[in-house]
């Protein structure tokens, strides 16, 4: 390894503190030039705060930042990325409406007598974009172009920009694996012209696919850095966690549904989601399957009444209901935990108490308000059946980490007491501990006799806990897998090409 | 352009007939209706060319210069005898002046006045609001003859040339007299209710014992004082001598009920002379004066200040 | 509950100690601005004309509050104040009584704000561009109903809203105050007050929470409305008039103002109607140092806008870091999350 040259990125020490809490303790990283460095913890162990500290968002209260050998201090994202640290997040946060080359140029356009010069920008465009094996137009609006490439060209902006550090916050987490591979070739051209590469993500597989070290972090503190090529996945894991991860291999508990809870008929909308029928029992968890776009978030939508079905109708327990909007979906005890979490689900502002209180409180109406008392014995009883970390009830919810973010939604819903939990992507973005913590609690509310409709992107996941598996593709319903033929390769075949496999 | 040019020649055409002095057609652009003085002038206005037997033709610009151009490029090709403006801003007229000097059409303004080359109109009637000011000062010199008087001062909004002339004139009439200081001014904005909120606060500032008198640039900002004075327990037109301008009806209620002193017209019969003046221009091409003063009439409690507001609370203020 | 007023407190500390300051400038440039005297049945001073004079204000900025804390804005109540004196005036003019002219203005207030509430909410138009219809129209349809005139009245049971006092205190500080108590009592005691801060900080996520965002958000431009009529009948019946032209004039911006010297976003979410109120009176007090000091009226502005500049930079998230710090490296630990939620925006 690179370990003989001397670190282009050196912290040492580096400490932030949060009112009643301690984000960063000390924390020590070292990068070489031309290695790829994972960044792992669960959420909240400490990795944005980090990066925060590197790239100036925020302000360290403690320690050193050595950029070749030079102590930096960089106040805002601009100076470290003059200095040479560049960003790029999982949300891409380019302009979707300006062209590619103007994304990458943007603020640094070539002029020519004092005017842009547009064919010289997309010139070069072109060209910097076939450095990182990226053959498009640059004169179309990024939008047009998929998640990966958006994030390919956030990359070679931020390496254009910058081109001494790399830092790639969650970069694959909204990809699909060939969208993947594409950013994975670029991080290894980047490699080789001697760029230190930060990595983070949550997906493990790819750490040991593409990075040479790792750093683990938690609660604020470095655990180890390892070498990956020494190192297991298990150990990594542990690491991580402080404790060996439970095997959760399934033993699928014995179908003993119930009566039918709700049942869909002809359900849809016109350009949204063909026309489906959907029956769910009490005690029973309805996998959705499918890629990207093939309308799982659609589905749950329109169940819940986010998105208003304009045919069909529905009915709970024989009887017939309207499901409008999300409020008359609410008042018959439904309940949708959203796949943007951030934009749909928490109120970012409001403390973890009352967002945990607030769909009980917006169906109990504002003027019957529920007594303090109620409110706080809620919200600590959910607090510890789901473990939420948390400093305070009062903190806002926005300063929790995903995973706990995602428990929170989940009290929230869970203290309406629903007959129908509809979860999209429940998972999504949330470190391994939390990750097997909400998989346990659908378990045990199907246990506990609840109707699950549970939509993922993780077949593993879906795997474990439907009993039965409902496959989407182009916003129709093409598979339903029962009981054994409940498997990832019978998913993945439903998905890729509507002929079943063999039953195993 | 074409089409609009031979409208124009056509309207043109036939002015002339219509050109008969008994039966006059004269436009009148007025700015709007933000204030109860520019009500009363359009009532009176429209009065006196009843009165006359002329054909008004009204156009309300509601604050915007863009809409009296366009009045006025209308009487234009309606082909007027001859036009009133009053002006919502001093510049930016020439090009329409122009077009209705081509048309021979006599401009009058009302009011206020333009920055135009003064062949551009026939004449003005306004005011003096300088002379208004002095009127008020004078008064109020005479009024204490030679007595010691602390005098506060309500200004109109700050820069405008209403206050800035009101102002002046009433130190000039003032002038001279070593007894009369004015110890206070702010400006109340030329509304009610800032007349009684900065009353109240001379009132402590300075101690209501202390003004002998107050100027204010306005009727509507003393009958605000006027109330202050009242709440403050002091008896205005007796405690404190009070002057203002305008001559609006409240004012004289006011001073029928003895709370207020004097008020000094700026008359809303603008039209009367002006028409008069177009009258005898039309009959025999008699020129003005490019500037026609209108009367600041001092009205005091001599008057039947009863009769006078039952004459003024139908004209619109 | 104890922690409850201490928080409360802490939330209105700023404000308050911008409010000293400025009573403080007060005191300098008139020694007896604190004297307060008992003269001719009412109380007299300056103190007391600041908390009449804030009336308007104040009350226009216990709706405006709400509003903004849904990430929304009123412009009109301006011109919504104007037309309920309008009404007043010309109810109590045509006969009726006092308390009918009263009903009909707030009636008429109401369905201005249910107007802009249905624009904002329910045809989703930005709430600046709304509002400004009614910000603009507002003062013609009160002109209509005055005839462009000042439309005076003498009806004493009026009159005695703006410029009556109960037990010595002016009628207008007890309507703000009281009306005051009461928004703040109805948002804070039922659960009013949470789902409004939850819709202005994200309405998605609310509407996925079952909250009836469209029929909040039209009642709080509808409080809006009622408060705007309310200020609108007082500052009629301080001058026995309703002047359709200047009632209100600019004061939308000084509601807002206050709002924001409240330390309320205008970016929605957390609010609260105790701090607005202490910038209602920061404004007026302001005001008041401007008419005490007897300096030449062209340096109003000027002045008026060199204290709010100070004020507002006191507040500025970069300030109240620095103060942050200070405090924080005096007491080891705090526990203020909401701050660093402000300061640390993702």
């Amino acid at each position: 390894m690179a370990s003989a040259t001397e670190p282009v990125l050196e912290c040492r020490g580096i400490s932030k503190f949060f009112p009643g809490a301690i984000a960063l303790d000390a924390v020590d990283l070292t990068l070489y030039p031309g290695e790829v460095h994972a960044l792992l913890g669960e959420n909240g162990a400490g990795k944005s705060t980090l990066i925060k500290c590197l790239t100036g968002a925020y302000r360290r209260d403690a320690g050193k930042i050595l950029l070749d050998g030079e102590e930096i201090s960089p106040g805002s994202t601009q100076d470290s990325q003059k200095l040479g640290i560049g960003t790029v997040y999982q949300e891409v946060n380019l302009l979707p409406n300006l062209t590619v080359a103007e994304n990458l140029f943007l603020g640094r356009q070539p002029t020519r007598r004092g005017l842009i010069s547009q064919r010289k920008m997309l010139t070069m465009a072109g060209d910097l974009l076939a450095e990182f094996g990226l053959r498009i137009n640059p004169a179309e609006p990024l939008s047009a172009y998929s998640v990966a490439v958006q994030q390919v060209v956030a990359i070679a902006r931020a390496v254009e920009l910058s081109g001494k550090v790399l830092i790639l916050d969650e970069p694959t987490a909204s990809l699909d694996r060939d969208e993947v591979q594409l950013v994975f070739s670029v991080v290894e051209k980047l490699k080789a012209r001697g760029l230190a590469i930060v990595f983070i993500t949550h997906f493990l597989d790819q750490v040991f696919e593409i990075s040479d070290r790792a750093t683990v972090l938690r609660n604020g503190r470095v655990i180890g850095t390892r070498e990956l090529k020494n190192t297991s996945q298990t150990e990594i894991v542990t690491l991580m966690l402080g404790r060996q991860l439970e095997d959760r291999i399934q033993d699928r508990a014995p179908a003993r549904t119930g009566d039918t809870l709700i049942e869909l008929k002809d359900f849809g909308k016109r350009g949204v989601m063909e026309p489906f029928d959907l029956t769910v029992r009490k005690g029973e968890v309805v996998g959705l399957a499918g890629l990207l776009g093939s309308g799982r978030t659609e589905t749950a939508g329109l169940i819940f009444g986010a998105i208003q079905a304009d045919q069909g109708e529905a009915l709970l327990e024989g009887r017939k209901i309207g499901l409008g909007s999300p409020r008359e979906a609410v008042a018959h005890r439904f309940a949708l935990c959203p796949e943007d979490r951030k934009n749909d689900g928490i109120v970012g502002d409001l403390s973890v108490r009352e967002n945990i209180i607030l769909a009980l409180q917006a169906r109990q109406g504002w003027f019957r308000p529920l007594p303090k008392a109620k409110v706080n014995e809620l919200a600590e009883a959910y607090v510890k059946a789901l473990d939420i970390r948390l400093a305070s009830l009062d903190m806002p919810i926005r300063l929790l980490s995903g995973g706990n973010q995602q428990k929170a939604l989940l009290a929230r819903w869970l203290a309406t007491n629903p007959v129908f939990l509809i979860l999209d992507e429940p998972t999504r973005g949330i470190d391994v501990g939390a990750h097997a913590e909400i998989i346990a609690l659908i378990e045990k509310l199907r246990e506990d006799g609840m109707a699950l409709l549970v939509a993922s992107s993780e077949m593993e996941e879906l795997v474990a806990y439907s009993t039965r598996v409902i496959v989407l593709r182009d916003r129709r319903q093409v598979r339903e897998l029962k009981g054994d033929e409940i498997t990832t390769s019978n998913i993945v075949a439903a998905i890729a090409d509507d002929t079943m496999a063999e039953a195993v | 352009m074409k089409l609009k040019a031979m409208l124009i020649a056509g309207a043109m055409s036939l002015a002339p007939m219509t050109a008969h002095a008994a039966d006059l057609t004269i436009g009148f652009s007025q700015i709007g209706s933000e204030s109860g003085w520019r009500a009363a002038e359009t009532t009176v206005t429209k009065q006196e060319a009843e009165k006359r037997g002329i054909d008004l033709k009204f156009a309300d610009a509601q604050q915007k210069q863009e809409n009296q151009i366009k009045a006025l490029r209308s009487f234009i090709a309606q082909g007027v005898d001859a036009i009133l403006l009053a002006p919502v801003v001093a510049t930016g007229w020439d090009e329409v002046l122009e077009e209705a000097k081509d048309a021979e059409i006599p401009v009058v303004l009302l009011d206020r006045t333009v920055d135009a080359p003064d062949d551009l109109y026939m004449t003005a009637v306004t005011s003096d609001l300088v002379h208004e000011g002095r009127v008020a000062g004078k008064w109020l010199a005479d009024e204490m003859a030679g007595a010691k008087c602390d005098i506060v001062e309500l200004q109109g909004t700050t820069g405008s040339s209403p206050a800035i002339d009101r102002k002046k004139g009433f130190e000039e009439g003032i002038a001279g007299n070593d007894n009369l200081n004015i110890v206070r001014s702010q400006t109340g904005d030329f509304t009610r209710s800032q007349g009684k909120v900065v009353m109240e606060s001379f009132l402590k500032a300075v101690g209501g014992e202390n003004i002998c008198a107050l100027y204010a640039h306005n009727d509507d900002m003393a009958v605000g004082a006027i109330q202050a004075i009242k709440e403050a327990g002091l008896k205005p037109g007796e405690d404190i001598k009070i002057v203002s301008i305008d001559s609006v009806p409240d004012i004289h209620l006011a001073m029928a009920n003895g709370e207020a002193n004097a008020t000094i017209e700026l008359t809303p019969n603008m039209a009367g002379p002006a028409l008069d003046a177009l009258e005898a221009y039309l009959a025999d091409g008699t020129k003005p004066a490019k500037w026609i003063q209108t009367e600041s009439k001092l009205y005091t409690l001599k008057d039947d200040n009863m009769a006078i507001y039952e004459m003024k609370k139908d004209l619109g203020y | 509950m104890s922690a409850h007023v201490h928080s409360t407190f802490r939330r209105i500390m700023p404000q308050l100690i911008i409010l000293i300051a400025v009573l403080f400038l007060n005191f300098l440039v008139f020694p007896d601005f604190f004297r307060i005297e008992f003269q001719h049945g009412r109380l007299f001073g300056n103190l007391i004309d600041v908390l009449n004079r804030g009336a308007p204000t104040a009350l226009l900025c216990i709706g405006m509050t709400l509003v903004i804390a849904t990430k929304g804005i009123d412009l009109s109540v301006g011109a919504v104040m104007a037309i309920a004196g309008a009404v007043a005036a010309s109810l109590v003019v045509d006969g009726h009584s006092w308390q009918t002219a009263l009903l009909g203005a707030l009636a008429v207030g109401a369905i201005c704000g249910l107007w802009n509430g249905v624009l904002v909410a329910v045809l989703r138009i930005q709430p600046i561009v709304a509002t400004l219809v009614l910000m603009v129209a507002g003062r013609g349809i009160a002109q209509l109903v005055t005839e462009g005139t000042i439309l005076t009245f003498v009806n004493p049971g009026l009159i005695h809203l703006g410029a009556g006092t109960v037990i010595g205190i002016p009628t207008p500080i007890l309507i703000w105050i009281a009306l005051g108590l009461l928004v703040t009592a109805v948002v804070r005691k039922t659960a009013l007050g949470m789902l409004i801060e939850a819709i202005g900080i994200n309405e998605s996520s609310s509407r996925l929470a079952g909250i009836n965002s469209r029929v909040l958000i039209v009642s709080v431009y509808l409080i809006s409305g009622f408060c705007a009529a309310l200020a609108g009948v007082i500052v009629a019946a301080d001058i026995k008039g309703a002047d359709a032209n200047n009632a209100g004039l600019w004061l939308e911006l000084d509601a807002i103002l206050a709002v924001v010297i409240g330390g309320n976003s205008l970016l929605g979410g957390r609010f609260s109607i105790l701090a607005s109120l202490i910038g209602a009176l920061i404004i007026q007090s302001v005001n008041s140092v401007i008419l005490l000091s007897g300096m030449p009226p062209e340096f109003n502005l000027v002045i008026k806008a060199l204290i709010i500049i100070a004020i507002l930079v006191i507040q500025s998230p970069t300030v109240k870091h620095a103060l942050y710090i200070l405090r924080a490296s005096a007491e080891p630990l705090p526990s203020d999350p909401i701050k660093e939620a402000k300061e640390s925006p993702q």
